[in-house]
């Protein structure tokens, strides 16, 4: 099956060439040998143990067909998170298209803008940080998004520069990406003493499509910074979904990161943060809602690498149907990372008796003077909970739904801009909604 | 208003309550004493038609409807309220959401149109000096991380908001210092209506001599062994439970 890509990859590779600068082409060739020699992953791999990958190897995928449809930006705004105002770069099936996006008012001398535009007209910031730390060694998704992504979001904060208002990278698919895989590619870059919040989106406006998202997303912060990282993922629920992230936290620097996944049939999203200095934080937050068929795969891995580095991570999950969760969470702490401090949660409400929820914490210490701990529930509603809510006069469906959008909220709350906090909440309510 | 016609409930397979038979008229003050485990709370939860405790025999009409055919909420609806003995944390709902919920239920029950967030906080504004207390409360999870005594002075706030035409109060007086104590029992006292009855279950006289009650009971191992005027309590006091059950054993034979 990695035949079909690496002709993927030749007919690429032949007309892509004049938009692409030369410093790439190696890159993307090896990330094509290292895929064709490795393949998927197969359930023999431990890592991949728990999320039967055979949908989405067994079928053939047709390179994304891009922005063909004329959409107007009326059809898109349901599906856009946050305000008007935000800056936002809109990708319809891979492709940027300039019509719908929206520069917004950023600070002098922030970058918001499309790789594709990037590749054609130069400038050495994405040689700089490209492949650095979404390392195609790996995952074989990186290997294969590094050969054959095309477009993406580029994200540059200066130095000292606040960005007060998010910038939202929407990748959005329609009918016409049915049978097609797509590989968005994006790079966020936050120089020393700045602050910033970026948004990724993936959304649908073919509910009912079947295609593939791979994508891989690059965040490097300097020294003494602020970002918050948003993650949005509500796919087609046909539709399959892997990505990587991969967070590089330098001295100093708060990342924090909060991944909301709602769709797909089968989604599956790496998230790790290297706390890459000393005095670093990651915090990581994580809400997964589930119902159906749909199998929702999270897989965390905090590198300290560093002393006195501070992780703090909370994942929830709101299951129901015959849905699948699963989590494992990974904290790494190197000899040399002394004093660090980790914390690690993953809390599950079941809400069918035939959903299932397979998580595992995975603690790998060798240093000694650490703080590092972890807990996992999986349960249902609190019965006392329900009765002292339903005394209260709200009907059982009602006190249900309050409830566990309460656990869910929960976790919402930890998003730390105000406007992105409630833009999630409606998402959530939304959601909620539509589950009952 | 309230009638408890010998009353059996349990718990899995324990039997809790073994014939309890009580009336409340509208305007009164019940007040139910009795030793630790003597099935007060259970009594109470039951009224409220917790899950955990099915009833085995007897009757309980409210307003002459049938209480027992009615679902949790359908009993709030129809104006009883319970003041928990331990009152139950919901992290991530707010004070003023929950509240607001509720009272909307009740609003609807009653066929009147809901109020919407701005409306209501005017009538908090009202309610909370019911309590003594400022608005800040309201922005809160309902009871996550409130103190005891916190807990039980938003169990008053909740029965001023959805003004109950009867309010069972299980041990609201216990954890409150003598200040809060004062203050919840002069909330009592404010919402006091000739339409209006409460069933306070306490171990202490101290509130009774703020909420003075018309009757008072004891129950012990499930039965109500002993029921009189408000001066059973001083008594009660006086005496002990050993007299109540030596009077109950005399009763018995
Ligand atoms: N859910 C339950 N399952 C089993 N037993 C229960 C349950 N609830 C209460 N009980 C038992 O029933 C008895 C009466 O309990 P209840 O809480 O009604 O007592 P109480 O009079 O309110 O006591 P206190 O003064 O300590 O509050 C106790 O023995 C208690 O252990
Ligand atoms: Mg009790």
């Amino acid at each position: 099956m990695s035949g079909v890509f690496l002709k993927d990859f030749e007919n690429f590779a032949s007309t892509a060439t004049a938009d692409s600068p030369d410093w790439l082409e190696p890159i993307r060739r090896t990330a094509m040998d290292r895929f064709a020699r490795t393949g998927f992953p197969t359930a023999r791999d431990e890592e991949w143990r728990f999320t039967p990958l055979a949908p989405i190897v067994r079928r053939s995928w047709r390179a994304a067909a891009g922005a063909n449809e004329d959409l107007t930006p009326a059809q898109v705004d349901p599906f856009v998170f946050g305000h008007p105002e935000w800056c936002r770069l809109v990708f319809v099936n891979g492709e940027h298209v300039p019509g719908l996006s929206f520069a917004g008012s950023l600070p002098d001398g922030v970058i918001a803008t499309s790789l594709s535009e990037v590749l054609r007209n130069g400038g050495d910031l994405l040689q700089r940080h490209f492949a650095r730390y979404a390392r195609i060694e790996e995952n074989p998704f990186t290997a294969l998004n590094t050969a054959l992504f095309r477009d993406g979001g580029l994200v540059h904060v200066p130095a000292g520069v606040d960005l007060s208002l998010p910038i939202n990278l929407v990748f959005l698919t329609t009918r016409e990406a049915d049978g097609t895989v797509i590989h968005p590619r994006n790079l966020i870059v936050v120089e020393r003493n700045a602050r910033a919040s970026v948004i990724e989106s993936y959304v649908t406006l073919a509910p009912g499509a079947r295609y593939w998202t791979n994508p891989v997303t690059e965040v490097w912060t300097g020294a003494n910074t602020w970002v918050e990282h948003t993650r949005i993922q509500r796919e087609s629920e046909a539709a399959y979904h892997v990505a990587t992230t991969q967070a590089e936290v330098s001295r100093d620097s708060h990342y924090r990161s909060f991944s909301m996944a709602m769709g797909a049939a089968l989604a599956r999203h790496n998230l790790n943060a290297r706390l890459a200095d000393q005095y670093a934080e990651a915090l990581l937050y994580g809400l997964y809602i589930t119902h159906g068929e749909q199998l929702v795969d999270n897989h965390t891995v905090l590198y300290h690498d560093h002393p006195n580095g501070h992780s703090w991570e909370v994942y929830k999950g709101i299951l129901d149907g015959r849905s699948r969760a699963v989590f494992n969470g990974k904290v790494l702490v190197k000899p040399e990372a002394q004093k660090t401090d980790a914390k690690q949660t993953n809390r599950n409400l079941v809400l069918s008796d035939f959903a299932k929820v397979d998580t595992k914490p995975q603690l790998e210490i060798f240093a000694d003077d650490v703080k590092c701990t972890h807990g996992a529930t999986v349960g249902q509603l609190d019965e006392v909970a329900l009765f002292y809510a339903r005394s209260r006069g709200l009907a059982a469906e009602e006190a249900r739904r309050l409830l566990t959008y309460a656990f869910a909220a929960e976790v919402i709350e930890e998003v730390a801009l105000a406007p992105v906090r409630t833009e999630l909440n409606r998402l959530l309510l939304e959601r909620l909604d539509e589950v009952k | 208003m309230l009638e408890i016609k010998d009353l059996y409930a349990s718990a899995g397979t324990k039997e809790i309550l073994k014939g309890i038979s009580l009336k409340v008229n509208p305007g009164e003050i019940h007040a139910i004493m009795g030793p630790n485990g003597s099935g007060k709370s259970t009594l109470a939860q039951v009224l409220a038609g917790h899950p955990a405790f099915e009833v085995t025999r007897g009757q309980v009409l409210f307003e002459g409807q049938n209480l027992l055919d009615l679902q949790p909420e359908e009993r709030a609806q129809a104006g009883i309220f319970l003041a928990f003995q331990y009152p139950v944390e919901l992290p991530g709902i707010t004070n003023a959401y929950f509240l607001r919920a509720a009272y909307n239920e009740m609003r609807k029950a009653r066929g009147q149109e809901e109020v919407d967030p701005m409306d209501f906080l005017d009538l908090l504004e009202e309610k909370l000096k019911v309590v003594d207390w400022g608005p800040e409360i309201m922005q809160r999870p309902v009871n996550a991380g409130f103190s005891g005594g916190e807990k039980k002075r938003n169990e008053i706030l909740q029965l001023a908001v959805l003004e109950p035409k009867l309010a069972i109060l299980d041990e609201t007086d216990s954890g409150l210092d003598i200040d809060a104590l004062r203050t919840v029992a002069e909330g009592v006292n404010r919402l006091r209506h000739p339409d209006k009855a409460f069933i306070i279950i306490t171990h202490y006289q101290r509130l009774l001599n703020y909420i003075v009650p018309d009757y008072v009971h004891v129950l012990s191992s499930g039965r109500v062994v002993m029921s009189g005027g408000k001066d059973l309590a001083l008594e009660l006091e006086a005496k002990g439970y050993e007299w109540v059950d030596a009077q109950a054993e005399a009763l018995a034979r």
